[in-house]
């Protein structure tokens, strides 16, 4: 453990969501390398607040990659540059001694930077609400082994559900789409027997509410795909566009 | 002072049913002109705003994160309980709801602990139904697993991310409300006070966390569905905005906070490596269905582990308690880590953990089935340690995962204070002093779901409400003292941080009122805690501005409470001279370093109330009765 590294880091700071940002640099001195990145942002923090400046303002929760609050770019890429985590789970013994490291917000139209490293991304909740569910009132369930549901369509709807809700997807894309977090949606629910009655109406009101949000169209270059930490494939965005059609085909 | 539970007559399996029948209900057409704050969005909050949302009423829910689908039950991993006996192995809602009892050792209400198993298996149909992506078969049915304290197999589990899959369902119910218009939600808003007029709770204070302003909300009641204290012990289990503030300012308003010392210390969590931690991580307590949990015999053995034979490793789960083995209840298989650990047998660079080896599973399930049961666990794992547990056991330590004590309910979840709700986590009632594994979840979504919508309605139909207005004397004295208590954290600009206080106080927590408590170290934990109080009104440097987003004085303002409500729960531990569940003190053990009780003296719900600054609390006492649950010692052998 007494080994520890050096950083620099270029942090985007940004008063508001009104205001110009800019990076700003700081050092950041004697840190573990079992630490994990956000562990050493709080460190950086505590040292800027004993000197009187401002921190450093991040969203963060759950620090164990399932809450989707942490909303990084790090080094040119959202959520880091190690596949298949969350900002919270890099760590700095990913980074070697000395190294420069660029933090910036997640940056989309539709993510506004609310201050440094924070954005508002409550345009996925307006897109949830816009049909990202099943109809059924507490209290009126059929019992729950009254409809099997194979494995493997189980297994499939767990793996879309298993979406975090982060946006990485829409800051990684050139285009700051938004289909493979609706597109998972879509899948999770398109993949149960639950999901089947109102299927058709949720892809057409997710999709308007999603343009409506300012998202732009998919660049079908599958960045999203690539820095999505819960590995969700594009396949789900296929789906959409497939049901998307269909939806439109039955209004001509 | 004795304090009324308000449980129902009758026999303990029809009270719940009998009840609801006769509570009152509000008409369909007048249900809108209510309006409901409920402060919360996890499982508990998220469920009772889209039931009651649902039902008709005006439903606002504030949560303290910028979506509500981020409140932290989406970590939990393991699962969630119900009696549905769909294994064939035994269950009951008799069983699920004794097991439970007993798990709580006897400290918790059995009458609310019934209702909740009886519920259970509704919450898995609506989940079902919801389209939540429970584990299946290959016939297309539910599988489950089996879980601590419990021989039955009753879990309900989404691989390891069961509490995701869980909140999702219960905040997309929610969505569901907002696009029809009956809730609305208001994210990044943190609950500051609560707001009583006549007595009744009619509203809160809260603070806008993009702009600072302080905002009033009045309704005809308050639900809290606020969550765990974990966090005042600095390293916990727990999110980072986890806090005691919402809580706590309901208690400095009136409301009892009940049994606050019982905090649950989870087995099996990954060991602290360094002071920067700024949290601990857990692994789902599933894992110990298939992983063996040992350290070397011999205390001072540095052999990496594969070197270690099976006769030089004591498996001391497994030893102790056959019958339980690895699956002993959370607080059993943490005291026995710790004191294996002080023996001098502990594992790692620190010596403050034990292993939890897969290797018999592996070679007898083989790697694919290992993978598809834990994979996302051990990912986790390695991401974190640097190690692979498919070839090296994991190393665990115990850590604060859950707080079974919360603001003192009746049987129709309502504090003292009328008006004032309590749900989940947030309340004291059905876990006693150790929750069982998986009974969270089903908690949060019995209360949120299945019990607050019928009792709420019983509430507001039997009270005469007047019309509150948010420009009231009693929302603007109390925004009064919010925005002074803000002035004053800001003006201090002493030398030290909140993150430095923090870790102080949570070193103090740790260490006395934590796996082992005695009297002499409870009693310095008082004396410290006092001290450090008093350093941080005088030292903390807390900087920026009232009227803007500011995380250092938001976390500020919840230290400053930690500060106040840490007292309470030395006190609570200093008051209970017995040992049950979590709450083990040295002084009071079987001959074998078991939990002694003492029911003649402790059979209560220890509920204080806050009497001033400095004060001493108030200790009102809820006696508890067992008939159906008949109470003997807790036995895992």
């Amino acid at each position: 453990m007494s080994e520890t590294r050096n950083f620099k880091l270029r942090v985007w700071r940004q008063a508001n969501a009104a205001a110009t940002g800019k990076f700003v640099e700081y050092d950041a001195k004697g840190i573990s390398p079992d630490a994990s990145f956000l562990e050493m942002l709080d460190l950086v923090n505590d040292e800027l607040i004993k000197r009187g400046e401002d921190p450093i303002a991040f969203d963060s929760d759950c620090r164990e990659g399932i809450c989707g609050s942490c909303s990084c770019v790090v080094d040119g890429v959202p959520h880091g540059t190690e596949p298949a985590i969350t900002t919270c789970q890099l760590y700095m013994r990913n980074f070697h001694d000395g190294a420069t490291v660029t933090v910036e917000p997640f940056r989309a139209k539709a993510f506004p930077v609310l201050k440094d490293l924070v954005v508002d991304r409550s345009a996925f909740d307006r897109i949830i609400a816009a049909g990202g569910y099943v109809s059924v009132g507490t209290g009126s369930a059929p019992e729950a082994n009254e409809m099997p549901v194979p494995k493997d369509d189980a297994e499939a709807a767990f793996e879309a559900a298993a979406c975090i809700g982060c946006g990485a997807c829409v800051a990684a894309c050139k285009n700051a789409s938004a289909s493979l977090f609706v597109g998972a949606k879509l899948e999770h629910m398109a993949r149960l027997p639950q999901g089947q009655a109102e299927r058709y109406r949720r892809v057409a009101r997710m999709v308007a509410q999603m343009e409506a949000e300012g998202f732009g169209a998919c660049s079908n270059e599958a960045e999203c795909q690539a820095v999505c930490p819960k590995e969700i494939p594009t396949s789900v965005i296929q789906r959409m566009n497939r049901d998307y059609l269909k939806t439109w085909l039955k209004t001509i | 002072m004795s304090l009324d539970g308000q449980v129902p007559g009758g026999p303990i399996d029809s009270k719940w049913e009998s009840h609801k029948a006769h509570m009152s209900l509000v008409n369909p057409a007048n249900r809108r002109k209510y309006n409901i704050i409920v402060v919360g969005t996890g499982l508990a909050g998220a469920s009772a705003a889209a039931t009651l949302g649902e039902a008709g009423y005006n439903v606002t829910a504030l949560t303290i994160l910028d979506s509500p689908r981020r409140s932290h039950s989406i970590a939990a991993q393991g699962g969630i309980n119900a009696a549905k006996n769909y294994k064939n192995d035994g269950d009951s809602v008799y069983r699920l709801f004794y097991d439970t009892v007993k798990g709580g050792d006897y400290r918790a209400r059995e009458a609310n602990v019934h209702r909740l198993a009886e519920v259970s298996v509704d919450i898995i149909d609506q989940c079902v139904a919801q389209g939540v992506p429970f584990a299946r078969e290959y016939g297309g049915l539910l599988d489950t697993r089996s879980f601590g304290g419990a021989q039955v197999s009753r879990t309900f589990y989404s691989r390891g991310q069961t509490g995701q899959q869980l909140l999702i369902g219960a905040y997309q119910a929610m969505m569901r409300q907002v696009d029809a218009g009956t809730v609305k939600i208001l994210a990044r808003r943190e609950m500051l006070d609560l707001v009583l007029v006549g007595g009744h709770a009619r509203g809160i204070i809260a603070r806008n966390l993009v702009t600072g302003a302080l905002e009033r909300y009045a309704g005809d009641a308050v639900l809290l569905a606020t969550g765990g204290y974990g966090n005042v012990y600095f390293l916990s289990t727990n999110a980072g905005n986890c806090n005691v503030t919402a809580t706590w300012r309901c208690a400095r308003r009136g409301a009892y906070f009940a049994n606050p010392s019982f905090a649950q210390v989870h087995p099996t969590c990954i060991p602290e490596t360094g002071d920067y931690q700024a949290k601990l991580t857990l692994m789902s307590e599933s894992l110990r269905n298939d992983g063996r949990v040992w350290v070397p015999k011999s205390s001072g053995d540095h052999r990496s582990p594969d070197q270690i034979p099976d006769g030089e490793r004591d498996y001391f789960l497994e030893r102790k308690y056959p019958s339980f083995g690895n699956l002993v209840p959370r607080d059993v298989a943490s005291r026995n880590a710790k004191s294996v650990c002080d023996e001098g047998r502990g594992v790692g660079s620190t010596g403050r953990a034990v292993y939890l080896d897969f290797r018999d599973a592996i070679q007898r399930l083989g790697h694919d089935k290992v993978a598809e049961k834990y994979g996302n666990l051990f990912d986790m794992y390695k991401h974190i340690s640097n190690e692979d547990p498919y070839q090296v056991p994991m190393r665990i330590y115990p850590a604060v995962h859950y707080t079974m004590g919360g603001l003192w309910v009746d049987y129709h979840l309502m504090s003292n204070v009328p008006g004032l709700f309590v749900l989940g986590e947030a309340n004291f009632s059905d876990h006693g002093a150790n929750r069982l594994g998986a009974s969270a979840l089903m908690q949060g979504l019995a209360d949120g779901y299945f019990v607050v919508p019928y009792t709420l309605a019983n509430y507001l139909a039997n009270t005469q409400l007047g019309a509150v207005k948010q420009d009231g004397d009693d929302f603007r004295a109390t925004e009064q003292v919010v925005s002074e208590r803000i002035a004053n954290l800001l003006k201090v600009n002493g030398k030290k941080t909140v993150l430095e206080f923090h870790r102080e106080l949570g070193r103090v927590m740790w260490d006395h009122v934590g796996m082992a408590r005695n009297r002499k170290g409870l009693e310095g934990a008082l004396a410290s805690v006092k001290k450090l109080r008093e350093e941080f009104q005088q030292n903390v440097k807390v900087i920026g501005k009232a009227d803007d987003m500011n995380k250092a004085l938001e976390f500020g303002l919840r230290v400053a409470d930690y500060m106040e409500f840490s007292e309470i729960m030395v006190r609570d531990a200093l008051d209970r001279e017995e040992s049950c569940g979590c709450h083990f003190r040295e002084e009071y053990q079987t001959p074998d370093g078991e939990c002694q009780r003492n029911d003649e003296k402790y059979s209560y719900v220890a509920a204080w109330e806050y009497t001033g600054p400095g004060k001493e609390p108030i200790l009102h006492k809820e006696q508890l009765k067992f008939e159906a649950a008949a109470v003997k010692q807790r036995s895992y052998k």
